[in-house]
C-alpha cells in the first residue's frame, strides 16, 4: 500500500515539470513582455528594454525555465514577482491558504449534500424526494456560478442583508462564496450518485440477497450502497477541476484575496513568477486530492486493497 | 427437403436504418427531449437570424440619455448601462457564443476523439505516453488554462475557439479510449477478424457506431458545457472584446447595478440558462433514446 | 401417488413495458414430489426462469406481472402470501440457484458473511459463534476450505464461486431448491462435479428440488420427473423414464432428442430442429410449435392443442388425441414416406 502512495507522490516531480513548462511555452507566445505590460504603452523601448534586462526575461526561454527549475527546487525560491518586485512565496502563501479553506468547505459541503440526497432519490425513485432535487440539479446545471453567485447576492448580500458582499476578514464573508462554490459540485454529486445506486440495484448479486429472504431496507443499504460509492468517491476527485474553477469566479465576485484572483489579475501583467507559482501550487493541490480519493477508494474496495497489498515488497 | 439455415442474429449486428428509426422513435417518446429539441430549434432560429431581426448596430450603438432604461415597448428587454438595447445584445451575443460553442464542440470532439482511437488501437508506449501526458495536463485547472491561453494569444474568435478546444478535448480521450479498448475485445469483433477483416475496417465498421452514440451525447451536452464556460471567460474580461456583446460580459457589467438595475442581470442570465437547459433536456434524452436500458 | 410439495396450477405471467407485451408463461401446470426433483427443459426463451422467479416471487418489479394462477407451497398460496410472510419463505423454506455465478455475489463482501447473512436472516435466536459454526460446516459441504470464509468472490474461479451460491442455498437447508442452469456456466469437467455435488447433498438433505436446464443429459443424471416446456407452456410432462425410453412423445421433445449429436452415428451433418421459438409478443392463434412441426396439420394451426394424458405421461399435442385420430396418422404416414425418400 505504501509503496502505491509513494509511486503516485513521485509522480508529482513529473507533474511539477511539465505544468511549469506549459505555462512557459504559453505565456511565450505572446508578442508583449512584462516590461512592456509594467511601464505601459506609452514607455520608451529603451525603458522596457532595460527592464525585461533587470527580471531576467531578455535570456532565451528554455535558459529561463531551466534556471526557475533549479532556484525552486535548490533554494525553495519562487522567485520575484515581476509586478510588485516582492518575493513571490510570501506574497503567495496565505492567499493560498485562504483559497485552500475556500475550496475544503466547498468539497465537504457539496460531498455532504449531493450524495446522501442522491442515496435518497435512488431508493424512493419518483417521488418527491427524487423528482424536486433531480429538478434543481438539472437546472444548477444549466446555470454558470458566476450567475449562481450573482444571485445568491442579490438575495442574501443586497436584498436580505444577511451577509457582507466582499471579504472583511470575517468567517461569514466566507460563506456565501463557499456555497457558491459547493453547489454545482453538490449537483453534479447528486445525479452521479443516483444512477450509480440505481445501477448497482440492477446487477445479479442484489437478486441473490433478495432470494436470500433479505428485507429491501439490507439489500439497499448493505448490499447496493457499499458498491455505488465506489465510483462516486472517485467522481468527487474529479468535480476538483469544476471546484476550482468555481473558487476562481467565486474570488472575483466576491472580492476574496484567495490564489485563483491572484493569478487572474497578475495574467496581464505577465507576472511569469507569481502565475508559475501559483499554478503548481494549484496543481499540486489536485494531484493530492486524487491520491486521498484513490486511497479512500482502495479503502472502501476490498478487491483493490487486496490488489495493493499484493504489490507491497 | 432443403431447408436454409435459420441464423439467430446477435443482438450487436444490427441493421443500420431499423436502429436509427428506432432512436428516433425513443426520443420522441420523452415529452422534456421533444421539449428540449424545440426550444432549442427556437433559440437556434431566433439567434441565427440576429441580423434579420435587429441590426447589429443596435446592440452597439450607445444611448447614455437611455442609461439602465426598465423595459418598455421601443426596447423589450431595457438598455444597459451604456443605453445599448439589451434585445439586440442579447441575439447578437447569443448568435457568437452559439457559433462558438457548436465550433468547439466539433473540434474539441475531433481532437479528442482522434488521440482517444490512436491511444487506444495502438496501446503499449503510445498509449502510456498518450494518457500520462493527459494527467499531466488536466492537473492545470482547465479555467487558468483557458485563461492564460486567451491572454497570451489575444481574444478573438479563432483563438477563443483553440483555448475552447483544448479546455473540452480531454473529455473525449478516455472516453473513445475505453469504447475502444472495450469494444476490440468483443466476440463480434473477433468473428469479424475471423472472417478476415483488417484492423482499420474494423474500426470503421465495428468500433465507430457503437462508440458514436456515446459520443454524439456527450457532444450534446458539451454545447452548453461551452456556453457557459465561455459565459465565464467573457465575465472574467476574456470573452470577444467590446463593444461586441457577450452573456457573460454583460453580466460583468450588469454587477454595479444590480440593486438598482435587475433587468440587467436578468435577461443575459436567463438566456443562458434556457439555452442550456434546452440542451441538456436534449442531450438527456438522446442519451436515453440510444440506451433505453439506463432508464429503469 | 407421493406427496407434492409445489403444485403450480395455471400460472400465467407477462412482461409489460411500454412497447409491448412479452407473453412468458401461458397457462402451465406443474408438480414437484417431495424429496424428488423435477426437471424444466426447453430452450432459452421457453419460460423457465419467469417461471422460477414467479415461485419466488421476484420477477422484477417494473414490468413483471403474474396475471393469474395459484403455486401451492406446503399447502399455502404464495402468490396470496404477505410480502413479509413470502421473505421468511425465501432462503429458508425455498433457495434458488442463479445461473450466473460470475455476477450472482456481491464483490464486497466476503463469501463467510454473504453466507452468515442467509443463516442470520431466518435464525434471529441464533448466537455469533453457532452462526459461524454453521458457515464453515456449509462450506467443507460444498467442498471449500472453511478458512476461505474470509476471502472475497473475485478470489474464485467460476466452479468455485457457484459452489458458494450452492452454499448460501442450501445454508438453512430449504425444503426446495431451484436450480436455474446451474452449470450451463461452466466448463464441461467443473460442470460434472458441481452437479455431482448437488445431486450429494440433495440426498443427504432430502431436499426436493427444481432442476432448470437444457441440457438433456442433466436430466437423465439428476431427475425423477420431467416437464418440457414450450413457449411458456409445458407441452410434455412424465416420468423421467417416459420421457427417455416413451415410446410417445411430443414433437417438440422428439426433435430435442434428435438434434443431440450422436457419437455413434455418421451422419455428416447436425439436426437442429427448423425455424426458431414464436415471438412471445405475438403467439400464434393454434399450437404455439405448429409452424416448426414437422407433423404439422390444418388443425395444428387452428386450434390449441389439449393435454392428453396417459398415466403419468401427459403429452400436449394432437396426434395422441383420440377425437383427431384419423387425420393425424394421415399426417404421420405422410411423413413417414417423406422419410424413406
Amino acid at each position: 500500500m505504501y509503496r502505491y502512495v509513494l509511486q503516485r507522490l513521485l509522480f508529482l516531480i513529473p507533474t511539477i515539470l511539465g505544468v511549469t513548462l506549459i505555462i512557459f511555452l504559453v505565456m511565450s507566445l505572446t508578442p508583449s513582455t512584462p516590461g512592456r505590460m509594467m511601464l505601459g504603452p506609452s514607455a520608451t523601448q529603451a525603458d522596457v528594454e532595460q527592464l525585461n534586462h533587470e527580471l531576467g526575461y531578455d535570456q532565451p526561454i528554455l535558459k529561463r525555465y531551466v534556471d526557475y527549475v533549479v532556484d525552486m527546487v535548490v533554494n525553495q525560491d519562487f522567485g520575484t514577482s515581476y509586478y510588485t518586485k516582492q518575493s513571490v512565496f510570501t506574497e503567495i502563501w496565505p492567499r493560498y491558504i485562504v483559497t485552500i479553506k475556500l475550496a475544503t468547505i466547498g468539497i465537504i459541503l457539496s460531498t455532504l449534500i449531493g450524495v446522501p440526497l442522491g442515496i435518497l432519490a435512488a431508493v424512493k425513485q419518483y417521488s418527491a424526494l427524487d423528482s424536486i432535487p433531480s429538478l434543481l440539479a438539472f437546472f444548477i446545471a444549466a446555470v454558470p456560478s458566476f450567475v449562481l453567485g450573482m444571485v445568491l447576492m442579490f438575495i442574501f448580500c443586497l436584498k436580505l442583508k444577511l451577509l457582507p458582499t466582499y471579504d472583511n476578514g470575517t468567517i461569514a464573508a466566507l460563506i456565501m462564496p463557499a456555497i457558491t462554490i459547493a453547489i454545482p459540485p453538490a449537483a453534479q454529486n447528486f445525479r452521479f450518485t443516483k444512477s450509480s445506486m440505481l445501477e448497482e440495484i440492477r446487477q445479479d448479486y442484489i437478486r441473490t440477497a433478495r432470494a436470500k429472504g433479505a428485507t429491501e431496507r439490507m439489500v439497499i443499504w448493505k448490499h447496493a450502497l457499499q458498491n455505488a460509492l465506489l465510483p462516486v468517491v472517485t467522481n468527487i476527485g474529479m468535480n476538483l477541476g469544476v471546484l476550482i474553477a468555481g473558487a476562481v469566479v467565486a474570488e472575483k465576485l466576491f472580492s476574496i484575496q484567495g490564489i485563483g484572483s491572484l493569478i487572474v489579475d497578475r495574467i496581464s501583467y505577465k507576472d511569469e513568477p507569481t502565475i508559475i507559482a501559483g499554478t503548481i501550487l494549484i496543481a499540486i493541490v489536485f494531484t493530492v486530492v486524487m491520491l486521498l480519493v484513490d486511497i479512500a477508494y482502495a479503502y472502501i474496495d476490498p478487491r483493490i486493497k487486496a490488489k495493493y497489498e499484493r504489490l507491497k515488497g | 427437403m432443403e431447408a436454409s439455415l435459420n441464423t439467430q442474429k446477435t443482438t450487436e449486428v444490427y441493421k443500420k436504418q431499423s436502429q436509427f428509426k428506432e432512436i428516433v422513435r425513443r426520443f420522441s417518446k420523452s415529452k422534456s427531449a421533444v421539449i428540449g429539441l424545440i426550444l432549442f430549434g427556437i433559440v437556434a432560429v431566433v439567434l441565427l437570424l440576429a441580423d434579420v431581426i435587429v441590426p447589429y448596430a443596435e446592440a452597439t450603438t450607445v444611448h447614455p440619455e437611455l442609461k439602465n432604461l426598465v423595459p418598455n415597448k421601443d426596447h423589450i428587454f431595457g438598455c444597459d448601462s451604456y443605453g445599448r438595447d439589451i434585445f439586440a445584445r442579447i441575439l447578437h451575443g447569443g448568435k457568437t457564443s452559439l457559433g462558438i460553442a457548436l465550433l468547439g464542440t466539433l473540434c474539441s470532439c475531433v481532437v479528442g476523439c482522434l488521440l482517444g482511437a490512436v491511444a487506444g488501437y495502438y496501446g503499449g508506449k503510445v498509449d502510456t505516453v498518450i494518457m500520462r501526458g493527459l494527467d499531466i495536463f488536466m492537473s492545470v485547472p482547465d479555467l487558468l488554462f483557458t485563461m492564460a491561453v486567451v491572454y497570451a494569444l489575444g481574444a478573438n474568435f479563432i483563438n477563443l475557439l483553440i483555448a475552447l478546444t483544448l479546455a473540452f478535448f480531454t473529455n473525449y480521450v478516455r472516453l473513445v479510449r475505453s469504447q475502444v479498448l472495450n469494444l476490440a475485445e468483443k466476440d463480434y469483433v473477433e468473428a469479424a477478424r475471423a472472417g478476415g477483416a483488417g484492423g482499420l475496417r474494423i474500426i470503421f465498421t465495428h468500433i465507430i457506431p457503437n462508440a458514436m452514440g456515446v459520443i454524439i451525447v456527450n457532444t450534446t451536452l458539451n454545447v452548453a458545457k461551452i456556453i457557459i464556460y465561455e459565459s465565464t471567460l467573457s465575465f472574467l474580461g476574456l470573452g470577444m472584446p467590446p463593444p461586441a456583446p457577450e452573456w457573460g460580459q454583460m453580466l460583468s457589467e450588469a454587477r454595479e447595478y444590480m440593486r438598482s438595475a435587475p433587468h440587467l442581470l436578468a435577461f443575459p442570465a436567463l438566456s443562458i440558462v434556457i439555452t442550456a437547459c434546452a440542451i441538456n433536456l436534449m442531450g438527456d434524452g438522446l442519451r436515453d433514446a440510444l440506451d433505453p436500458h439506463l432508464k429503469s | 401417488m407421493l406427496e407434492k410439495i409445489l403444485k403450480i396450477k395455471d400460472l400465467r405471467v407477462i412482461y409489460k413495458t411500454d412497447l409491448e407485451t412479452v407473453n412468458a408463461v401461458n397457462g402451465i401446470n406443474l408438480e414437484v414430489e417431495k424429496g424428488g426433483t423435477l426437471g424444466l427443459v426447453g430452450e432459452t426463451g421457453a419460460g423457465k426462469t419467469t417461471t422460477a422467479l414467479s415461485i419466488m416471487r421476484l420477477l422484477p418489479s417494473n414490468t413483471g406481472r403474474i396475471l393469474n394462477g395459484e403455486i401451492i407451497f406446503e399447502g399455502e398460496d404464495i402468490l396470496k402470501m404477505e410480502e413479509d410472510k413470502v421473505r421468511h419463505v425465501r432462503g429458508d423454506k425455498i433457495a434458488m440457484v442463479f445461473q450466473d455465478p460470475m455476477t450472482s455475489l456481491n464483490p464486497v463482501q466476503t463469501i463467510g458473511a454473504q453466507i452468515a447473512e442467509a443463516i442470520r436472516l431466518h435464525n434471529e435466536n441464533m448466537d455469533e459463534k453457532e452462526v459461524q459454526e454453521r458457515v464453515e460446516h456449509i462450506l467443507s459441504l460444498v467442498g471449500i476450505i472453511p478458512q476461505r470464509k474470509h476471502d472475497y468472490p473475485h478470489q474464485f474461479s467460476g466452479g468455485m464461486k457457484q459452489r458458494v451460491v450452492i452454499a448460501i442455498a442450501l445454508s438453512c437447508e430449504p425444503d426446495l431448491l431451484i436450480a436455474d442452469e446451474p452449470t450451463t456456466a461452466l466448463d464441461v469437467t467443473i460442470q460434472a462435479q458441481v452437479l455431482a455435488m448437488i445431486r450429494d447433498l440433495r440426498d443427504r438433505l432430502g431436499t426436493s428440488m427444481l432442476m432448470i436446464t437444457h441440457d438433456l443429459g442433466i436430466v437423465a443424471q439428476t431427475c425423477d420427473n420431467v416437464a418440457v416446456m414450450y413457449a411458456g407452456e409445458v407441452i410434455e410432462f412424465g416420468t423421467v423414464e417416459d420421457i427417455f425410453k416413451g415410446e410417445k412423445h411430443h414433437p417438440y421433445t422428439e426433435g430435442l432428442f434428435g438434434s443431440i449429436p450422436n457419437l455413434k452415428s455418421r451422419a455428416a451433418r447436425l439436426n437442429p430442429i427448423q425455424g426458431l421459438m414464436p415471438d412471445p409478443t405475438k403467439l400464434p392463434e393454434g399450437c404455439y410449435f405448429a409452424p416448426r412441426c414437422k407433423y404439422c396439420t390444418e388443425l395444428c394451426n387452428k386450434t390449441r392443442p389439449e393435454v392428453i394424458v396417459s398415466g403419468t405421461h401427459k403429452i400436449a399435442c394432437h396426434m395422441y388425441n383420440s377425437k383427431y385420430e384419423n387425420e393425424m396418422k394421415q399426417s404421420v404416414a405422410k411423413h413417414a414416406k417423406k422419410k424413406e425418400e
